[in-house]
């Protein structure tokens, strides 16, 4: 069997598809949260909250209104994202002219407080939720056997990834968009409604959440606390990035994927540290993250 | 975020309002056992205060809010907790050192992420807070999730028997007011001033010629001492050092203490740490709806007063202005 | 306070005087149920172990006055340790049930054994409570992680997996669970080819897996709980690991667990219970009553565990009228137990409640025949081979 840094070379071409599959889901995360914070400067920890809203969300519509995988895709983020506009109206747009710190506390309680409610109701140990029958199954690639299931989920995550950020660089909404955040005063001054920007914004961000959700549903179990450890995660890939980043934050989630992949090799107790630890080197070399730019 | 002013015309009567404050203070300490309120309770209290005074001091003061200040507690936590088990240390050196080595790691931790600000600073001490809490999983001696237990109260300097609830409240009491005083200094010194100087302005302070980045740094080992001598007492109290004072709920914990108290105040991370270990005290008993409580609590208080309950009531005292 | 120092120092007083007079503190005999409410543990243990206990004291009849507790340790050993003083010294609390979660098991055993209190595990699954933890109040009831990982390590290789690689958590449980596991199979003639430490709490298991079916190995044991679990079942099942020919054997699994996965998933996995509600008929009349107070949920082992605990604990305190933590242990110690729980179970001087475990294995939807009928028995491990032998014991209060 041919070896490449010690380990069979097929073991390894395998891990680092599996990175990279982990790490397009890193990267629809760690969008949404650079999403919110480019436009609303709040850094929202309750999106690993709503990710798990969104899991569930799926696996309600299934059990109480037998709506399957494909319809729940489109309809959990869209309710994912309704709560976020609700919770964006009537409490947090009351914070955008304070420190960041409050946006941060705030949506900290918010997370407990939906992580709790669900606990509450369906308890800890989770719910099965099965992929859809076209996706079962999967590919022998040869190095590897690839979960068909697995596969949608890279090329599913990656055209949202891209298309967000076409229709943010590309389009005449994102350039609003991009001009609100640098001066929000001015684009005021030529009409544009800025706080329903906002609001939208906070909706879409959290839409993609909600849609990770869905995504993970058949892969993982269905927990009220799926994703209490993957949000600090994602934080760092969005710091690591530059906060606000968009591109920065889809290439880091996909690297990050992927450096995860080979320590998980290499030296695997060190997995779910690796990414402090590129966090606390990137911000000594790059205080702004590796595509930021000082903002004040 | 206003600080309270210092200058004053009648600095006479104010010290003596201070004497006086700080005098009753030390008669509820002392009485405080005596009412009927629990001493385990009231001990836990003490050092979960102490804890947030001493982050209070990087955030209120210095304005750097750090997410990583249960590396710290945990940390002197498990230090003493070994020493005294393992190598028979007497309990107050046995606290000295996990304050000793929880103040190492600030210095260490303070120089590698003095230079970021407001995010960023949160976001490098929570990795750096990360990696200590790895090292706790990976190494022995802190035998993993079973912690260390088990650790003996023992006799204070060879004479006071700690194992008596009473004599170990007024050892965790001297230690509190000792702790609370160091922080009283710093923050009415030069030095403080330097600090909220800094907080305010800190290119002036740099044009003024301060060495800025060794005074955040200073700050910044002085807070990760306190956090550990209030983490190593803890370890005391309970006789156990376990991977819960290490992870990152514990450093969300303490600012939630100090944000509900009233950052910046002497008195609100008190108040702050006093309603949050009540809470998870007394809630325990209502079953499963803790998590959600806390987490309408850190709601409501950022929506509606962001001062904390100290903050507010100096806001409304009349001569405050 | 005051009064209870006085009451105390009487008490003493009357020892002295060797009128050692044995009664129920309080005229109550208090019982604490100190659990996970709100996190990881709250469905194995919970609101269900206190249901259980309630059982257990409406259906005991020994005329004694017996009121129940409850309270949610946050799986934070200082809230645990502080509330179990609280209910001790204010409350007067005679025994403390349940506990899951080992740092706050060990945290509750320290405070317990120093105030003379009963203490009865259900929960935890850590063997430094009956070793070198143990102690003269103590009682662990329903499994530890030597019961579940040995049963399953010696019937796996009995029925031909004698190959073994291991998903090990990063924690001291996972490592003691893989060590204990391993020493199994290899003297059973099996042979270990690895292992890979994962990090607690990981959400994605496929680069371990990938690494343990590149290995070959027959079996693939998860020493792990929970949530990791979990997620390793259903992810090797989406990897075809199992329709390859490779077997999965979780060392630590409980009922709510094959629940959550859903028999699709979790269907062939052989695991070791210390209860299934569907064994007899006394189990059944027990679980159909639970599952009515529960909304329809079954009793996992901890919860059955508990029920059993407290019943022959009242017994026992019954019997002598004296609810001190020693002397009621000492009781239990000396009277079997027989109910739908355990068959002749005894408590050895350790702490350890012996008695029977199960081998189990999932059943596959098609044979299920309803909501909760998961398990086939495979097999009964006796007690006196499925816990570890008190000559290996590093207990004090074992003369060895």
């Amino acid at each position: 069997m041919q070896e490449l840094l010690g380990i069979p070379s097929p073991l390894l071409f395998g891990q680092l598809l599996i990175g990279l599959i982990n790490g397009a889901f890193y990267a629809l995360l760690s969008l949404g949260l650079a999403v919110i914070f480019g436009v609303l400067n709040v850094i929202n920890f309750a999106h690993g909250a709503l990710y798990m809203m969104g899991a569930f969300v799926a696996w309600l519509l299934l059990t109480y209104l037998g709506i399957g995988y494909w319809p729940a895709l489109v309809v959990a983020p869209l309710i994912v994202g309704a709560v976020g506009i609700l919770i964006e109206r009537t409490m947090l747009s009351r914070l955008y002219d304070l420190d960041h710190l409050y946006g941060l506390l705030f949506t900290f309680g918010l997370a407990l407080i939906i992580e709790g409610t669900f606990i509450n109701f369906y308890g800890v140990s989770g719910q099965p939720y099965a992929p859809p029958q076209v996706l079962t199954g999967g590919y022998n690639l040869g190095f590897m056997f690839l979960p068909a299931y697995r596969g949608w989920v890279i090329v599913a995550s990656l055209l949202v990834c891209f298309g967000t950020w076409l229709l943010i660089e590309r389009t005449r909404l994102g350039s609003y968009l991009r001009a609100a955040v640098e001066r929000p005063d001015l684009v005021r001054a030529f009409g544009i409604n800025v706080p329903l920007m906002m609001t939208l914004t906070y909706g879409f961000g959290v839409a993609l959440a909600g849609f990770a959700g869905v995504l993970a549903a058949p892969l993982y179990t269905v927990s009220p606390i799926m994703g209490q450890n993957l949000i600090i995660v994602v934080f760092a890939i969005v710091v690591i990035g530059g906060l606000g980043s968009i591109l920065g934050s889809i290439v880091t989630g996909l690297g990050i994927g992927l450096i995860e992949g080979l320590t998980r090799t290499f030296y695997p107790e060190a997995s779910s540290t690796v990414v402090f630890v590129i966090m606390a080197i990137v911000l000594i070399i790059r205080p702004h993250g590796l595509f930021g730019r000082p903002r004040e | 975020m206003s600080g309270p002013t210092t200058q004053s015309a009648d600095a006479p009567t104010r010290r003596l309002a201070g004497l006086l404050i700080a005098g009753a203070g030390l008669a509820v300490l002392v009485v405080a056992p005596f009412t009927g309120l629990y001493t385990v309770f009231l001990m836990k209290l003490m050092c979960f205060a102490l804890f947030a005074c001493a982050f209070n001091l990087m955030l209120g003061y210095v304005g750097l809010l750090s997410f990583g200040h249960a590396a710290f507690f945990g940390m002197a936590a498990y230090a003493t907790g070994h020493v005294v088990k393992e190598w028979g240390f007497d309990p107050f050196l046995g606290i000295l050192a996990g304050a000793a080595v929880a103040g190492a790691m600030g210095l260490v931790f303070g120089a590698i992420a003095i230079r970021q600000k407001g995010i960023y600073f949160a976001m490098i001490t929570l990795a750096l807070a990360q990696m200590v809490y790895f090292f706790c999983l990976q190494v022995k001696f802190t035998h993993g999730e079973d912690g260390i237990q088990g650790i003996p109260r023992g006799m204070l300097f060879g004479l006071v028997d700690l194992r008596d609830s009473l004599n170990m409240y007024f050892f965790v009491a001297a230690i509190f007011v000792v702790g609370y005083a160091i922080i009283y200094r710093t923050v009415h010194s030069p030095f403080g001033q330097a600090l909220k100087g800094i907080r305010e302005n800190e290119p002036r302070m740099i044009s003024l010629g301060y060495p800025v980045a060794r005074i955040k740094v200073m700050a910044f080992t002085i807070s990760a001492a306190l956090a550990g001598l209030a983490g190593a007492t803890k370890s005391i109290v309970f006789q156990a050092a376990t991977l819960t004072d290490v992870h990152w709920h514990m450093s969300g914990e303490v600012v939630l203490m100090t944000l509900i108290g009233g950052m910046g105040t002497m008195f609100g991370p008190v108040v702050g740490a006093g309603v949050i270990v009540a809470l998870q005290n007394y809630l325990a008993t209502i079953g499963s709806w803790v998590t959600v409580v806390m987490g309408v609590i850190f709601v409501v208080c950022v929506l509606t007063f962001r001062r904390g309950i100290v903050g507010e009531i100096l806001a409304r005292l009349p001569h405050r202005r | 306070m005051q009064l209870t120092k006085w009451a105390m120092a009487s008490t003493a007083l009357l020892v002295l005087a060797g009128a050692a007079q044995a009664e129920i503190s309080g005229g109550v005999v208090k019982i604490g149920v100190l659990n996970d409410r709100s996190g990881l543990y709250a469905d194995l243990s919970g609101e269900g172990s206190v249901v259980a206990a309630r059982m257990a004291v409406e259906d005991f009849a020994g005329g004694l006055d017996v009121e129940v507790l409850s309270a949610d340790h946050q799986n934070k050993p200082d809230v645990g340790s502080s509330v179990a003083r609280q209910w001790i010294d204010q409350e007067g609390v005679d025994v403390i049930v349940d506990v899951p979660t080992s740092s706050v098991a060990l945290a509750v055993q320290q405070v317990t054994s120093d105030t003379d209190t009963a203490f009865l595990n259900s929960g935890a699954a850590t063997t430094a409570l009956t070793n070198d933890q143990c102690a003269p109040t103590f009682v662990h009831w329903t499994y530890d992680t030597y019961a579940l990982s040995v049963g399953t390590g010696k019937a796996v290789v009995e029925g031909g997996g004698d190959t073994w690689f291991f998903l090990t958590a990063d924690y001291a449980f996972g490592h003691q669970l893989q060590a204990d596991t391993a020493a199994v199979v290899e003297a059973n003639g099996g042979k270990v080819l690895g292992s890979v430490n994962h990090p607690l709490s990981t959400t994605d298991f496929s680069s371990f897996l990938l690494q343990a079916q590149a290995s070959g190995a027959k079996v693939i044991g998860l020493a792990n709980a929970g949530g990791d679990t979990t997620n390793a079942i259903k992810q090797a099942n989406s990897f075809g690991i199992v329709q390859s020919g490779q077997q999965l054997a979780a060392l630590l699994g409980f009922i709510t667990d094959v629940n959550a996965l859903g028999l699709d998933v979790a269907q062939g996995l052989t695991l070791t219970t210390g209860f299934y509600w569907d064994r007899d008929d006394a189990s059944r009349a027990f679980a159909e009553r639970f599952a009515e107070k529960m909304n329809g949920q079954m009793p996992t082992m901890v919860h059955a565990g508990v029920y059993s605990a407290v019943a022959h604990y009242l017994k026992a305190v019954a019997e002598i009228d004296d609810d001190g933590g020693k002397a009621a242990v000492d009781q239990m110690k000396t009277m079997p137990i027989n109910d739908f729980f355990a068959t002749d179970g005894k408590i050895r001087p350790d702490g350890r409640m012996v008695h029977d475990m199960y081998l189990v294995k999932v059943k596959s939807p098609a044979e299920s025949k309803g909501p909760w009928d998961y398990y086939t028995i495979l097999a009964t491990i006796p007690g006196d081979e499925a816990f570890k032998p008190l000559a290996e014991s590093t207990c004090s209060l074992v003369a060895n």
